[in-house]
This record gives C-alpha cells, sequence and structure tokens, in this order.
C-alpha cells in the first residue's frame, strides 16, 4: 500500500507541474459558477430546489473533469515509456492501479472542495440544511469517483490520451442513456438497466439529500469493477 | 546468477525469440548483440519482468521470473532503449522515487541519491528537471535508477544508442565501473560499441543465439585465424609468382594482392589469411624466392565484420 500512495503522490505533484490539472480545475470551477447562476441563483426557487438544481448540473461538470484527469493516467506512461518504470519495479498491478486512482479522485476532492463556496452562500442567504450539502457532495465524490474509475479503465486500453478520452467518454454516455433505454424496452430487464443507470435514479437520492445506501453501493461497485477491470488488462498485457 | 532454458517468445504467430538457453555467471559483463530485430529487447524484457515468456524458464539466483517476479525484480535494475523518465521531475527527486519505488526505505535514499550521482557523473545536475537535460545526461538518469537500489543485475538496453563519440566513450567508462558491483548485461546492434566492454559477446539472429565467446574467440572462430598484411620489393609482373610462393605455404588460407602499402617503385603489398601464426614461414620463403621483404604486419580481427557475418547481413547492407 506504501508504493501505492507513493505513486500517487507522484501523480498528484504531476498534476501540478503541469498545465492539465489546474486547467482542468479552473475550467471546472467556472462552469460550475456559471451553471450555478444560470440554474439556481437566477430561477426563483426555493433553496432547497436551487441546491437540488446546483448538485444535478455539477454532477455532469464533475464526471467530465474526472475524464479529463484520468485520460493520461496509463496511456501517458506507456506513450512516453515510463510505464516500464512502474512495469519492472517490485509492484503489484493493482498497486500501479490504486495509486493512480487515488490521485486522480484527490483532484476530484480538490475540485469539490473548491466549489463549496456555492451551497454555503445557499446556506447562509437561504434556508437548506447543511446535511442536504453534505449528502450531495458525497454524491458527487461518489460519481466522480465512478467516472475516475471509467476513465482510469479506458486509459489502460490505448496509448493515445485522445482515444482514451474517447472512449472513456463512450462508456459514460452508454450508461447515462440506460435510462432511455429502460423506457423503451419491456421488464424486466428495463429495472436492470434503470437501475444501471450512471446518473438518474441513482443520483436523484444524492441531490434532494437522501442518503441511499443501494445507490451508495452502486456507484462504489461501479467504481471497483473498472478498476479491476484496468488491474486485469495491465496483468493481460505482460503476455504481450 | 541467470539460467536461461529453451526461453521462447512469441507475439501472435511470430516467433520473436527461442529456443533460446544460455548462462550468465555473477559479476559477468555480457554484451548482447544483433541487428534490429533479433530480439535483443525481448529478451531482456523478459530478464526484467516487464514481459512474460511464451515458454521456458528464466531464474535469476535460481528464482524463476514467472512465478516470483516481484523477487527478482527486486534484484534487477533496468535501463529501456528509452529512458523512463518523468519530466517534469528534478533528477535527484527523480532517483529517490525511483529507489522508493523498488521497496528502499526513504531515509536510505536521501543517503545514497547524492552516492549514486556523484559515481555516475550527475551531481551538478541533481536539482535540473529532467526536460532539460541532454541526452547523454538522460542516458546517465536512465543509468542512475537502473542501480540506485543496489541491484544484483544491471540490465541495460542499448545504453549508447543516439550517443555523439566523446558521450560514447564516457558512456562505456561507466559501464566498465558498473562490473565492479553488479552483474551487467548491456545490448547494442553495433559490436564495436561495447566489445570493448564485455567479457563475453552473445550474438542474436533471428531470436536465436548463434555464437557466445569473446571477442577473440569468435574472431578466430570466424575469420579462420589471422590477417597478415606484407609488403615486399618486386615488380608488378611478378604478383602471380609471389602469391604461388604464399600459397604454397602450409596454414596459409587465402591471399591476395591489394593497393601498396608504401610509396616508390617495385613495391607490391598482399594480404593473406592464416589459419595460423605463418609469419615465419613467410618471411623466410619470400626471401628464398628473392623478393625481399620490407614490412609485415598482423592486423587485428576486422570485428564488425565477425559480427555482420554472425548476424547473417551483408557488409555492404549493415
Amino acid at each position: 500500500m506504501n508504493r501505492a500512495l507513493l505513486i500517487a503522490r507522484r501523480e498528484l505533484r504531476a498534476y501540478f507541474r503541469s498545465p492539465l490539472g489546474s486547467v482542468v480545475i479552473a475550467s471546472a470551477l467556472l462552469l460550475d459558477g456559471i451553471l450555478f447562476y444560470w440554474r439556481s441563483l437566477s430561477q426563483r426557487l426555493l433553496s432547497g430546489e436551487a441546491l437540488a438544481e446546483y448538485f444535478w448540473w455539477t454532477s455532469g461538470v464533475t464526471i467530465t473533469a474526472a475524464l479529463f484527469l484520468s485520460m493520461r493516467l496509463i496511456s501517458e506512461e506507456r506513450q512516453t515509456g515510463t510505464f516500464t518504470l512502474l512495469n519492472t519495479a517490485p509492484l503489484r498491478e493493482w498497486e500501479i492501479i490504486v495509486g493512480k486512482y487515488l490521485s486522480v479522485w484527490c483532484m476530484v476532492l480538490l475540485l469539490t472542495v473548491l466549489s463549496v463556496y456555492m451551497p454555503l452562500l445557499l446556506l447562509v442567504n437561504g434556508k437548506v440544511s447543511f446535511g442536504h450539502i453534505v449528502v450531495g457532495y458525497l454524491g458527487q465524490l461518489l460519481i466522480g469517483g465512478a467516472a475516475a474509475a471509467i476513465g482510469l479503465f479506458a486509459s489502460t486500453l490505448t496509448r493515445s490520451q485522445l482515444v482514451s478520452i474517447v472512449v472513456g467518454a463512450a462508456i459514460v454516455v452508454v450508461m447515462l442513456v440506460f435510462w432511455v433505454l429502460a423506457q423503451a424496452i419491456d421488464p424486466p430487464l428495463n429495472k436492470f438497466l434503470a437501475a444501471a443507470a450512471l446518473h438518474h435514479a441513482n443520483f436523484r437520492p444524492f441531490q434532494f439529500g437522501i442518503l441511499e445506501l443501494g445507490a451508495t453501493a452502486y456507484y462504489l461497485s461501479v467504481a471497483y469493477l473498472f478498476l479491476l477491470g484496468a488491474v486485469k488488462i495491465l496483468e493481460a498485457r505482460r503476455w504481450r | 546468477m541467470i539460467e536461461i532454458q529453451e526461453l521462447c517468445k512469441y507475439y501472435g504467430q511470430s516467433r520473436a525469440i527461442g529456443p533460446v538457453s544460455t548462462t550468465i555467471e555473477k559479476g559477468e559483463v555480457v554484451g548482447l548483440l544483433g541487428l534490429n530485430g533479433a530480439g535483443k529487447t525481448t529478451t531482456l524484457r523478459i530478464l526484467a519482468c516487464d514481459l512474460l515468456p511464451t515458454s521456458g524458464t528464466v531464474r535469476v539466483q535460481g528464482i524463476d521470473v514467472v512465478e516470483h517476479p516481484e523477487e527478482v525484480r527486486r534484484k534487477i535494475g533496468y535501463l529501456p532503449d528509452v529512458p523512463p523518465l518523468y519530466d517534469e521531475m528534478r533528477v535527484g527527486e527523480y532517483l529517490q522515487f525511483a529507489m522508493e519505488l523498488r521497496g528502499r526505505p526513504a531515509l536510505e535514499g536521501r543517503q545514497r541519491v547524492p552516492a549514486v550521482a556523484e559515481k555516475i557523473g550527475l551531481s551538478q545536475v541533481l536539482q535540473e528537471p529532467l526536460f532539460s537535460l541532454s541526452h547523454g545526461f538522460r542516458q546517465r538518469v536512465g543509468i542512475a535508477q537502473a542501480i540506485v537500489h543496489e541491484p544484483e543485475l544491471v540490465v541495460l538496453d542499448e545504453p549508447i544508442s543516439g550517443l555523439d563519440p566523446v558521450q560514447i566513450v564516457e558512456m562505456r567508462a561507466l559501464v566498465r565501473q558498473l562490473r565492479e558491483n553488479h552483474t551487467v548485461i548491456v545490448s547494442s546492434h553495433i559490436l564495436s560499441e561495447i566489445s570493448e566492454t564485455c567479457d563475453r559477446l552473445l550474438v542474436l539472429r533471428d531470436g536465436l543465439v548463434v555464437a557466445s565467446g569473446t571477442e577473440e574467440e569468435l574472431s578466430q572462430n570466424l575469420l579462420e585465424g589471422l590477417r597478415i598484411q606484407l609488403t615486399v620489393r618486386a615488380d608488378s609482373g611478378d604478383l602471380s609468382r609471389i602469391l604461388s610462393v604464399i600459397r604454397a605455404i602450409p596454414g596459409v588460407g587465402n591471399a591476395g594482392a591489394i593497393s601498396a602499402l608504401e610509396r616508390g617503385a617495385k613495391v607490391q603489398s598482399f594480404e593473406v589469411h592464416g589459419k595460423r601464426d605463418v609469419r615465419e614461414q613467410l618471411g623466410a620463403s619470400l626471401q628464398q624466392a628473392g623478393f625481399p621483404l620490407l614490412t609485415m604486419l598482423k592486423t587485428e580481427s576486422e570485428l564488425e565484420d565477425v559480427f555482420l557475418k554472425l548476424a547473417g547481413a551483408e557488409k555492404g547492407a549493415a
């Protein structure tokens, strides 16, 4: 685990020494601010509704930011040849993936923390519960973590960061539209698809400040499955 | 130190190496030679546990690279053909990271990194970011990361590639320096680049070891002994007579006239390939036949000829 932390530490430094980390976080915060003003402040909404609206829109920004932040994690290393250093060190594949994931998750956490002034404005000037904010942000971290795991998985598939983000985005989009497909098909498959949708039914409880165990378990499972997939791909690559 | 038995690696249906069997003793500096595509990098990647073999076994100090890769990786330092450098890091910071990544304590790294930097000649750039370094320094940092955790085996894939002549001389000295504490395997596709630094050469062709031995052993086996250049006082009309005298000497393999090695009238030069040292008989026979000997020179083996013959390429194509 120590070496996973070592990898995470190096990755975090790399985010701040290259423009990527700052540019993605700054862009996401700008977009969050615009959406907050447009969808929450400029509408005639109750404080709670404005907060739910904010969480709804900002979750999309968090997903996009997580994909951009994770696209380089393995593909860049394979492109520049630095992955050999990790691959020939006495590490397990899971240590590499966990280290990389921790770093991108910390970036998602940073983005979330920096955006906290917006719901705090509603807390100070309106009537919202502190619990609603905490649960909404937990949802942001869970959905951001799931998207980061998808992005990391896509990054293990290719040397190209561009292809990596396209693949990651494609997986996310497919998982987002599961709920649309669910409306078009018959039971029991529609229930399964609705439950597997990345946003919609699974994010809605967090949006309204309701902590649901099932939705929490769903996001943790998505992250786990994609991270496991990434580990298996790295293991398989040794045979190539 | 290293035992390789019936090692094979296939990429799909295409055989990259094998079957290869060889052993490398502790403290040896072994050169792995071959033209591009001969299987050098694949062999080294398997040794460094970067790649799994299709079949066969590789053991480093008795530990199998497939069954216990982590243990083997602790004993190996590997420099791939492109040094694995994180450009945004500083040299010292990168070496510290490489050391901790190999499971060594951070405190030990803080003592060891300056010592390794001193040894490799990196002290003056220890605080420099890696992206600002020249190609020669990047190769040095690549070697430093391969030895910073004090591995028993150091594997260097084409460390001299792309360096200028001064850097090549420095790199050779560096590789020679490594032999004091490590077993070293170094690959190249240019024989003269590494022949001076290696105790033994393994020549790969189409994924197979086609020759193994010291530089002298390879030269003698493949060039059929010595090459002698001599100059005698004679008219150009005497060429065929002189050649018949030379060819009549037992032990002479091949002989022919070459451009005169000295200026002046009545000077003829010849090149003789002997299966053994025939210089005394040459001198005596030519003197007896009335052709005074002016000079005679035993030349060094043509290393590149040996290598190209082994590697299966025509000299002109190299």
